[in-house]
């Protein structure tokens, strides 16, 4: 099964048409009952969804503010604790997670779709993709730890490097004005780290929707650009791409909204808890002009993410923080239920408007 | 001669484009390989120093001994008090989320009017979208303080901890109504309709088409729908670090708290565990333990789709 929870293809059979409203007045009782069960399960869904909404928002009055929103954490006065750290780096660790995802996942949908034929290398793809849908995020948590944070213990004072060669790499571009490489090796508990491993666990998402998308296309459009002389690739960046953006935009955009929500892997990934600065101490625009190799500095910074923080409010011991955690928690769902506001705009919008 | 050389050119650069096309699709491959690699390394071969996790604890006593206590002084390896966690809460969210989401399914597919199915899909899929977190907090906050602590501690006299398998084992269970929900209606719905109009053709009422007829043509998709959901339990990680907490016990009674194998990562990585100690590398053998069973369910889950899909042309 390839399709993920979030996506839902609406072009599905039909539904059935007979109300059936002659048979249940003369049916049994047991065919109400099981009507009457099956309507019980999804408005019991429906309203478990506003009783979690309603508990945390309710929970988060009185705490929710702009000072909350403009402000770093605080370990000791929850009056104080602020979500700018998460915001800033949850906004730098899916700028980069966008960076590497999409343009990958794009391509390997491209050419499962275009170019495959049925070998079986593509045949692996194929069924490597539905297994890497199905692994649990924490264990592209380890992957990314041994990989990215600890490149296998392979540079570093104490490194495989170091001890076979004797020469010790510690990373590149010495920064004087932060006192450290801008790019170490190996990456550490960074950004960077983090946002690959992100772009590692929604590739799967994005290339499923992705070829979705694209097999939505009918082949006739396919045909007539070829047949008017265009090679492979002009009718697939001129035809088959622009018509396939919406579909690939929801998928994308639903993948973007999982990697924001996801806390276990960059929890394993060491983001710290307790963050009082930004990553490259880049606050605001100023900061950015004053020190720009703080743009470079930034991806190697250690962070956290809001999902971090709310995690990190919920453990604390102080009964306020529970508090804390709620407000953080009607922040990320806020921008989650935007975004996913938006994909099922674009769905919408363009599966009303586009008839093949 | 411009003209042959133009065209070795955009022959050069339609292969070029397709060779990176296939370097993407390869990174999908090339993940899957980097996490068993990863997995293996620390926990079967070492890859620096020292002995991997395996070569110092024998298997017999990583899946025979029941005592889980890698961080005290005297150090334990015994897997099962995490297993028994994690099968613990993953019942209880298959006992509750699957049949809710299959009848919810039901609903959606054969008595729901497409303009209420359009109105609760995207609800549906917000309940898909709320990060796990949030569902820890929900559990912790909520679920155990308003809903268990007055019926379980209040009604019937138990003593319900703080946290507990529970109230953990039951967001799991809404989190996976979503994707039960959505999997089994896609199976509903890949029914034809024909077999639906044969049924009321003969006289048969909406329950007997739709429980007779449409649910044992659509099994085989429902019960992969039920695989993958409990292989999604069974890796779900952070609800269950919040509302089940971490002590590592023996314990079916769902009013303790346990310590899943999820948990007990999350815990490993939170404290100030140095590279290459042994407890360091139990992260990976119960990793990859997680690995294994989740992959099995998935293999499972399509293996079972492939062989007992009916195909209705």
């Amino acid at each position: 099964m390839t399709t993920e929870p979030g996506i839902v293809s609406e072009s599905g059979a039909a539904v059935p048409a007979a109300k059936g409203s002659r048979l249940k007045q003369n049916g049994r009782q047991e065919s109400w009952l099981f009507a009457g069960l099956c309507r019980a399960a999804v408005w019991f869904s429906i309203a478990i969804l506003i009783v979690l909404l309603v508990a945390v928002t309710k929970n988060s009055i009185g705490w929710l503010d702009w000072q909350f929103l403009t402000s770093f954490d605080s370990a000791r006065f929850p009056q104080k604790a602020g979500i700018l750290a998460g915001l800033l780096g949850t906004a730098w660790v899916i700028g980069l997670t966008i960076l590497f995802a999409v343009p990958i996942g794009v391509g390997a949908a491209i050419y499962l779709e275009e170019y495959a034929t049925d070998n079986w290398l593509n045949r692996l793809i194929r069924l490597n993709l539905a297994n890497l849908a199905g692994v649990p995020s924490i264990v592209y948590g380890i992957l990314g730890l041994t990989v990215f944070v600890r490149m296998f213990g392979f540079f570093g004072p104490q490194g495989i490097l170091y001890r076979w060669t004797g020469w010790e790499l510690n990373g590149f571009f010495w920064s004087e004005h932060y006192q450290q490489y801008l790019i170490p090796l190996p990456f550490g508990r960074v950004v960077m780290s983090g946002a690959l491993t992100l772009a590692l666990l929604i590739l799967p998402v994005v290339i499923i929707a992705s070829q979705e998308a694209l097999r939505a296309i009918p082949a006739s459009l396919r045909h007539a650009s070829l047949a008017l002389g265009a090679t492979r690739w002009q009718t697939i960046r001129h035809q088959v791409l622009p018509a396939s953006i919406p579909g690939i935009m929801t998928g994308v955009i639903l993948g973007i909204s999982r990697a924001i929500g996801e806390t276990a892997p960059l929890v394993m990934l060491g983001a710290m808890t307790f963050v009082y600065f930004a990553p490259g101490n880049l606050d605001s625009l100023s900061d950015v002009a004053q020190h720009p190799e703080g743009l470079i500095k930034a991806p190697f910074d250690t962070f956290t993410v809001m999902p971090i923080q709310i995690f990190n409010w919920v453990r604390q011991s102080k009964e306020e923080f529970k508090y804390v955690a709620a407000a953080g928690i009607v922040v990320l769902l806020a921008i989650l239920l935007v975004l996913n506001g938006l994909a099922i705009l674009i769905r919408n919008r363009y599966s009303k408007h586009l008839h093949w | 001669m411009s003209l042959r050389r133009r065209y070795t050119a955009f022959r050069f650069r339609e292969q070029v484009i397709e060779g990176l096309l296939l370097l993407c699709a390869l990174v999908s491959i090339a993940t899957t390989v980097g996490i068993v690699l990863v997995m293996l390394s620390e926990s079967v071969f070492s890859l620096g120093d020292g002995k991997a996790f395996f070569q110092e604890i024998s298997l017999t006593e990583f899946f025979g001994s029941t005592k889980w206590a890698p961080q005290f002084a005297d150090k334990h390896f015994g897997v099962l008090p995490l297993l028994c966690g994690t099968v613990l809460v993953a019942g209880i969210a298959a006992l509750s989320g699957l049949p809710i989401g299959m009848l919810a399914a039901i609903y959606l597919s054969e008595y729901a009017a497409p303009k209420f199915r359009r109105t609760v899909k995207p609800f549906l899929e917000i309940l898909a979208g709320i990060p796990t977190v949030v569902y820890g907090y929900f559990a912790l906050e909520f679920v155990t303080p308003y809903v268990l602590r007055p019926f379980f501690q209040g009604l019937l006299g138990f003593d319900v901890d703080g946290f507990n398998a529970l109230s953990a084992g039951l967001v799991v269970g809404i989190m996976i109504i979503p994707m039960v929900c959505s999997l089994s209606e896609d199976a509903l719905r890949a029914v034809p309709r024909s077999l639906r109009e044969a049924g009321y053709a003969l006289g048969s009422t909406k329950y007997d088409v739709s429980v007779k007829v449409v649910l044992p043509a659509a099994a085989s998709g429902i019960i992969a729908s039920f695989l993958l959901a409990i292989s999604r339990a069974i890796g779900e990680t952070m609800a269950v670090v919040i509302a089940a907490g971490q002590s590592p016990v023996m314990t079916l009674n769902p009013l303790k708290s346990v310590q899943t194998m999820t948990a007990f990562m999350v815990n490993i990585s939170l404290g100030d565990t140095p590279a290459g100690s042994i407890e360091y590398r139990s992260l990976y053998a119960v990793g990859l333990t997680l690995f294994c069973m989740t992959l099995a369910m998935n293999i499972l889950s399509q293996w079972w789709m492939h062989r007992f899909r009916e195909v209705y042309q």
